[in-house]
């Protein structure tokens, strides 16, 4: 994929923290002798062209008081997997939803991750999504800890 | 944390406004005034519970390709294979899990070639077998959590 400079430049400054400031993207335009409006105007259409799925803000989840996560997998039918996967993901304590290739050890196929504000809503949750027809059969996979956790640098400046 | 910082938790979750003064667009829809939502947010990031505002890069709109991957690593090995694995800078997120696959991490790389090739370089380097979990389909990716429909924080 071949980006153009001004917009390796906007991607690299959105993959980290923006500014707290009121005009958050003022420093980037001076530097790129451009305006702020067009490095708006930039960014909808790297959004536009799914480069940047959105600008947002990203929360520490257990801080935010959901302390309850968990990863839980299924073993699905092939032939269901799509309407089960897009069932799964409708819950809103979803948070990501995939069907995953698997290995001859390991042939759990729907892999979810599930968030909750204590085990017990956890549990629920896990137990509310799995009486489902052709989602009895599963793991849950809980975190014990944390070895890493950073956003990427696809562009290094 | 109060209404207000949950209404605009809530609101910068869902979608950070694409203006030139976004920070003043979110003041008018909490009702506040600009310095006050910026202030809210700094300590929103202080408190640790705002990681960042910015981008969330589509890494397949890139051209890049992501994977799940997993390896059963004996109890006295956990701190060494974590050093390596997370030396690679395609690892974003590693977590030890309670499964008897117990280390669990994803990996991003430019090319599924090169997925390929850190796979098979960590493999050598542990000298355990990584099983690889890459993605044939996507039906959901959203982490944006309601901070109004939790009790969490109602008795503070």
């Amino acid at each position: 994929m071949i980006i153009n400079s001004v917009d390796r430049k906007i991607i690299y400054l959105l993959q980290g923290d923006l500014p707290l400031v009121t005009h958050p993207y003022k420093k980037l335009a001076q530097e790129l002798g451009i305006d702020e409006e067009e490095i708006v105007a930039r960014i909808k259409v790297l959004q536009e062209q799914g480069i940047i799925r959105r600008c947002c803000a990203v929360l520490q989840h257990q801080k935010a008081g959901y302390t309850a996560n968990a990863m839980v997998v299924w073993k699905v039918a092939a032939e269901e997997i799509d309407s089960l996967g897009q069932h799964v993901a409708g819950y809103p304590f979803v948070s990501h939803c995939y069907h995953r290739y698997t290995s001859e050890e390991f042939t759990y196929n729907l892999f979810a991750m599930i968030h909750a504000t204590n085990e017990e809503n956890l549990l629920s949750n896990v137990e509310k999504i799995s009486q489902h027809p052709g989602l009895s059969d599963y793991q849950i996979i809980r975190s014990v800890r944390e070895l890493k956790k950073t956003s990427m640098q696809y562009i290094l400046d | 944390m109060d209404d207000v910082d949950r209404k605009i938790l809530n609101l910068l979750q869902q979608e950070f406004p694409l203006t030139v003064e976004p920070y003043k667009d979110l003041a008018q829809r909490v009702d506040r005034s600009e310095a006050e939502v910026l202030e809210r947010i700094a300590r929103l990031k202080e408190a640790g519970i705002i990681r960042r505002i910015g981008g969330i890069i589509n890494a397949r709109g890139l051209g890049w390709v992501t994977t799940l991957c997993a390896v059963s690593v004996p109890e006295d090995r956990i701190e060494e294979i974590a050093q390596r694995i997370n030396a690679e800078p395609g690892v974003t997120h590693n977590y030890l899990r309670d499964h008897e696959l117990n280390m669990w991490f994803t990996l991003i790389a430019p090319s599924y070639q090169e997925i390929e090739t850190i796979i098979d370089k960590i493999e050598n380097d542990i000298a355990l077998p990584i099983h690889n979990f890459p993605a044939a389909q996507t039906y959901k990716i959203k982490v944006s959590f309601d901070m109004r429909r939790g009790m969490i924080y109602d008795n503070k």
